[in-house]
């Protein structure tokens, strides 16, 4: 039966141990190995400041523009700054723009496509001209307006991507509620007597938690790439602050002098994070997905 | 007075094309403890009768006119609270489909707490579970299965739980809309009977639309026939079944295997209901009946008292 799928699918990923995971073949693995390469990430900015062997802001600290060698592994930049300190502490803004730019999404995003969908007529209208005229704006130009009239700082970049994030959160839960409404056991909810509220929050909102999650971690990946897109264009955050997207930034303009290593290795976390991130959303998507099980 | 009283109930259907009347001036009434049986075949507007009673229509249905009263309360013109604590309370309703009228992410057990607390607030979550509880063995089913979710039952465990919901604040009224339509024979069976059981043991008037002529003639004490949302014929079991009237009924009898009848050859009605956006003029029924005459294809006929049943056929009306 497909219905009975669907159920296994919605309970699995949160009653069964981890270990069952991967016997769940393609998509269990993709769930580990995104779900090891961000705690594994964030575990190294957390601990960054005891594991550094040098200021990550400090300058000429060793020589200008050295490649990796035993002393600097990851080699110097142009200000002489370690590349090894600045991969492990530059990823704390990311991380915390990324989480910070999720919760808002959830708290805007999901109380919106709710309600508008659930009550549907002019509000549901209303609500979907909103969101989908915020939709047809490439997300990154909008990022980058926003982000240029709000300034810098990590709640301003945060909000900036959560602007352009929560219509794909509307969208999304208002096609599942528009389904979920319709089905039998929700007629037999208003049958039974229940509120509309009490419908919207026990009967509809738990059957639409799967494709939260899923998109929540999608967001979370693209988060990142436009937090470091936005520190690229020079609207991120200030200088001092030891951030990937700024080695980016500036590696940029060496890599024409043969410094790769300023640019390859805060690229290279940022595409670990980002890729971690979406194999979570990826494999938590396939799971939650009955059509796409075996 | 009747728990249920239907009045010259009309409900129609807007569409683009035509407003469709799916239940045209039906008048019904249910006694305290009466089961009755609604037949007749799909699209003849049973189940829209069924939720108009506590005033579900789905969206572009509107109740046009009439009347319907259930245990005195006008459940037409009544406030939006006062039919929400009609809903469940008063009557309970199951559904065709068990396998997805429970909520998927929800343990049985949360459906009865929601079911009594959202009428009885007073009751506390352990009273409310120890009801689920009594109400499940009740029904044949383990107590401790309360803690299941609902992918873990089978649907004849299903629809039995639906009905233990439905019965779980003693309704005066269980209105079942083809419970047994996506179950097999077997399981049909144990459900009819349990059905059968309950109201019995608990003086509960049921209404039971379906299609299966067979569970009417073996639960209803009185039977309903639709056609094209009409009825066309109302009278006791015994009566429509020895003496049906109508000439669909007829054929509807006609058209159902009987054990009893050696060499019985099975009829079917020729032709298929009628598009209810151009319904034909006179009586709906005339392009397939076999003894139509003018009369039939100019005039509609009315629902008349004909010796103890009650028929919509100018073949029974001396004028």
């Amino acid at each position: 039966m497909s219905n009975d799928a669907t159920r296994k699918g919605i309970f699995i990923p949160f009653l069964r141990p981890i270990t069952s995971l991967a016997r769940r073949g393609l998509a269990g693995s993709a769930i580990l190995v995104g779900a090891m390469m961000v705690v594994a990430l964030a575990l190294m900015t957390m601990i960054s400041p005891w594991i550094s062997p040098h200021d990550p802001i400090g300058i000429n600290v060793g020589p200008i523009l050295s490649p990796p060698s035993t002393q600097f592994p990851l080699g110097t930049n142009h200000l002489g700054q370690d590349m090894l300190s600045r991969v492990y502490s530059g990823g704390a803004i990311m991380f915390q723009v990324a989480i910070l730019s999720v919760i808002i999404c959830l708290a805007v995003g999901v109380p919106i496509g709710l309600f508008a969908s659930y009550v549907g007529g002019y509000t549901d209208r209303l609500a979907s001209l909103v969101m989908d005229s915020i939709y047809a704006f490439p997300g990154l130009v909008l990022a980058i307006a926003i982000a240029a009239m709000l300034g810098p700082g990590v709640v301003n970049i945060a909000l900036s991507i959560a602007v352009v994030y929560v219509p794909s959160y509307f969208r999304i839960i208002r096609s599942q509620v528009l389904t979920i409404k319709e089905l039998p056991y929700v007629e037999a909810a208003h049958m039974m007597g229940a509120k509309r509220l009490s419908i919207l929050f026990s009967y509809i909102l738990p059957n639409v938690v799967p494709s939260i999650v899923t998109v929540a971690t999608l967001n979370f990946a693209d988060a990142i790439l436009t937090a470091a897109g936005l520190t690229f264009v020079g609207l991120g955050l200030p200088v001092s602050t030891p951030d990937w997207g700024w080695d980016l930034t500036y590696g940029r303009q060496l890599l024409t002098s043969g410094a790769w290593w300023v640019i390859a290795f805060p690229g290279l976390m940022i595409v670990l994070l980002a890729m971690g991130f979406t194999l979570l959303g990826e494999g938590l998507s396939e799971l939650f997905n009955p059509r796409l099980q075996k | 007075m009747p728990l249920l009283d239907i009045q010259s109930l009309v409900v129609e259907y807007r569409t683009l094309r035509a407003n469709v009347k799916a239940v045209d001036q039906v008048s019904l009434s249910v006694e305290k403890g009466e089961t009755l049986g609604l037949v007749g075949e799909s699209g003849c507007g049973k189940s829209t009768l069924g939720l108009s009673t506590v005033r579900l229509v789905p969206f572009p249905g509107k109740i046009v006119s009439g009347h319907v009263t259930l245990g005195g309360i006008d459940v037409i013109s009544c406030a939006d609270e006062e039919i929400r604590r009609i809903r469940g309370k008063r009557v309970g309703y199951i559904f065709q489909d068990p396998m997805t009228s429970l909520n998927p992410v929800k343990r049985i057990g949360a459906h009865f707490v929601e079911m009594v607390r959202t009428h009885e607030r007073e009751v506390s979550k352990e009273d409310a579970l120890k009801r689920g509880r009594e109400m499940l063995e009740r029904l044949g089913i383990h107590p401790q299965r309360i803690d299941d979710f609902p992918h873990q039952f089978s649907g004849g465990m299903r629809q039995r739980v639906m009905i233990g919901l439905a019965l779980a604040l003693n309704p005066d009224l269980l209105i079942a809309d083809e419970p047994t339509t996506s179950l097999d024979v077997i399981v049909e069976a144990q459900i009819i009977e349990l059905l059968k059981h309950l109201k019995e043991s608990l003086r509960l008037a049921l209404v039971l639309i379906t299609h299966n002529i067979g569970i009417v003639a073996e639960t209803a004490d009185r039977v309903a026939v639709m056609y094209a949302g009409k009825i066309a014929e109302l009278s006791e079991t015994d009566t429509l079944f020895e003496r049906p009237r109508h000439p669909y009924t007829q054929a509807l009898l006609n058209s159902v295997p009987n054990v009893r009848k050696k060499g019985q050859i099975l009829s079917w009605i020729p032709g298929a209901p009628p598009d209810l956006a151009e319904p034909p003029p006179g009586c709906l029924f005339h392009p397939r009946c076999p003894f139509a005459f003018d009369r039939c294809k100019k005039e509609e006929p009315m629902l008349m008292k004909h010796n103890s049943s009650e028929v919509a056929c100018h073949l029974y009306d001396k004028r």
